[in-house]
């Protein structure tokens, strides 16, 4: 039995598998299938100031090997995911982690200073969102508008920082490098990739919004390349997503230098998925005599 | 209220009941224990990413079994038009709030438009005689189940587009003219103008109407808001809150 636990950002998690955000509700839709306690921790669905009724359906579509998706962030509001969703999870054996987007530097400001004070363990900040047209991707798409806001938000939030990047930039390792500059302490990353479905039939897109974020199994190759370059190039810890199905894909993100790892769409095709990974990962370390997870991360060899 | 599982579960019987459309018995005692009319299962196709959701035709709870009826029409009802008897499906269910219950209730109407018409049959088999039951279908070639519906209630009307079945036209044209009594309630599954019909009706004659809706799904479980449907309450999720919804309640505009 290794020992899975690993410490981002002076929070300790049992294991280093987090279910993603907007892919787990908000921690108790699965509570059928496993308790929540299986998981290290959970980020729970994007939630802004004000309740956010999300982007006019179909949300939904297929690509091969993933999806596409434009939720546009429907969530009740800060004050209930404080007020009901939050002390729902207390007494769950799980890291809490609020994600928390905005559609200005204020809006973001005052969700963040409401969830400090709130039994939330960790908050994720959520500057790349694709599918809203104010706030999420239009804050992380450059390292400027990126490192105001964390700036501002550094000021007044209380918990642990971790930024969640876009992949949608030119260059993810500058708008870490600035985000860590103005505080986080620690990044996640990648968000989806922007991409669209046509219907043929209809000659219109499949989804409403036109095009969403792109998920699953294909993004995988992109999702590992940003966090090998962001790992290097930072000193926080990167907890790396996108694409992440098996216990393998688990140990090539945390070979790459992702220090904990998000699992978002494999969910939707294997509820167990994220049960799965920490038991395939804890025998892998068993098999290869590895005592502690956290002895692989950033062990890739490259040339 | 059931509770969600996944699992493998073998299928036990499957017929081409019309051409493209497809009856599988399913073998999950666990399910059938549980499910309920209305509720859907959904269903691992292959390689492909995303589940695909289908409605639960007929559960036997004391055999274990539930039946489910598709068209094959994309890629994954492809996939799944293949399997043969004896493999297995990876599948999460049952799904979704179901009918609710309507022991006092004189005349359960049910409408089924199309692929829609499957799920009514359950509502059949618990509801019997009690049960007037009205099936569109495009044509002849697509129509189903119109025999085993017989079997439960005499009060069975078809209607074909081309009247190649039934009645020439739509299923609204002997709705309308059928006389609900006092205390009915209208039940229905099928494409949207059909269940923007029947709220119309619904309104007009002051009768209940429980609609089934569907929508691209993602998780199937409540957990992403990928298949909302508006409401008068906001955007509820098809798989969660609904998929069947009182349709006074439902905004269908898009």
């Amino acid at each position: 039995m290794a020992d899975l636990s690993v410490n981002i950002a002076g929070v300790q998690f049992k294991n280093p598998v987090i279910a993603a955000s907007g892919c787990f509700g908000f921690g108790l839709d699965y509570e059928d299938l496993y308790p929540v306690s299986e998981l290290g921790g959970v980020s729970l669905k994007g939630t802004t100031l004000d309740a956010k009724p999300g982007n006019i359906p179909p949300r939904i579509a297929e690509t091969y090997g993933g999806m596409l998706n434009s939720v546009g962030l429907q969530n009740p509001g800060v004050d209930n995911l404080i007020n009901v969703h939050l002390p729902a999870l207390c007494g769950k054996d799980t890291v809490k982690i609020a994600n928390i987007a905005g559609k200005d530097v204020d809006t973001y400001i005052r969700a963040v200073e409401k969830v400090s004070d709130s039994c939330a363990d960790m908050i994720e900040l959520n500057i790349s969102c694709p599918n809203v047209k104010e706030g999420g991707l239009a804050f992380g798409a450059s390292p400027d508008t990126a490192a105001s806001l964390v700036k501002e938000v550094r000021k007044v939030c209380k918990k642990p920082l971790m930024v969640k990047l876009s992949p949608n930039v030119t260059d993810i390792v500058s708008i870490a490098r600035a985000v860590e500059a103005e505080g986080a302490d620690a990044l996640s990353l990648i968000n989806t990739l922007l991409g669209m479905r046509i219907d043929i039939r209809s000659r219109k897109p499949i989804l409403h919004n036109n095009v969403g974020g792109m998920s699953g199994r294909a993004v995988f190759p992109v999702a590992l390349r940003m966090v090998w370059q962001t790992a290097k190039a930072v000193s926080i810890p990167v907890v790396g997503m996108g694409g992440i199905a098996t216990w393998e894909d688990a140990v090539e993100m945390l070979l790459a230098g992702a220090s904990a790892l998000q699992v978002g769409a494999a969910i939707f095709t294997d509820p167990y998925a994220p049960v799965k990974i920490v038991s395939g990962l804890n025998k892998w370390l068993d098999d290869n005599n590895i005592k502690c997870v956290s002895d692989i991360v950033g062990q890739v060899k490259c040339y | 209220m059931s509770s969600l599982k996944q699992n493998l579960y073998p299928i036990s019987e499957i017929n081409e009941i019309a051409s493209g459309i497809f009856s599988f018995r399913i073998s999950c005692p666990e399910v059938a224990e549980e499910a309920i009319p209305g509720q859907f299962v959904s269903i691992l196709c292959g390689e492909f990413t995303l589940r695909r959701p289908i409605s639960i035709c007929e559960i036997n709870r004391e055999e274990g079994w539930i039946r489910i009826v598709f068209e094959r029409r994309g890629s994954g009802t492809d996939w799944l038009s293949q399997r043969k008897v004896g493999d297995t499906l990876d599948m999460l269910a049952p799904i979704g709030n179901g009918y609710p219950e309507f022991d006092d209730k004189s005349k359960i109407i049910l409408v089924g438009g199309g692929i829609g018409v499957p799920p009514m049959l359950a509502l059949a088999k618990k509801y019997k005689d009690k049960c007037a039951v009205f099936l569109g279908f495009r044509d002849k070639s697509k129509e189903i189940l119109t025999d085993e519906f017989k079997a439960l209630t005499p009060d069975v009307f078809v209607a074909t587009e081309d009247g190649s079945s039934g009645s020439k036209g739509f299923i609204t044209a002997p709705l309308n003219e059928y006389d609900f009594g006092e205390n009915a309630v209208i039940c229905a599954c099928g494409p949207i103008p059909l269940l923007k019909k029947l709220a119309e009706l619904s309104a007009e004659k002051n009768i209940p109407a429980f609609i089934s809706l569907e929508e691209r799904m993602g998780c199937s479980a409540g957990a992403c808001f990928g298949c909302v449907c508006n409401t008068v309450h906001g955007y509820k999720r098809v798989c969660k809150d609904g998929p069947v919804f009182n349709s006074s309640e439902v905004i269908f505009d898009g």
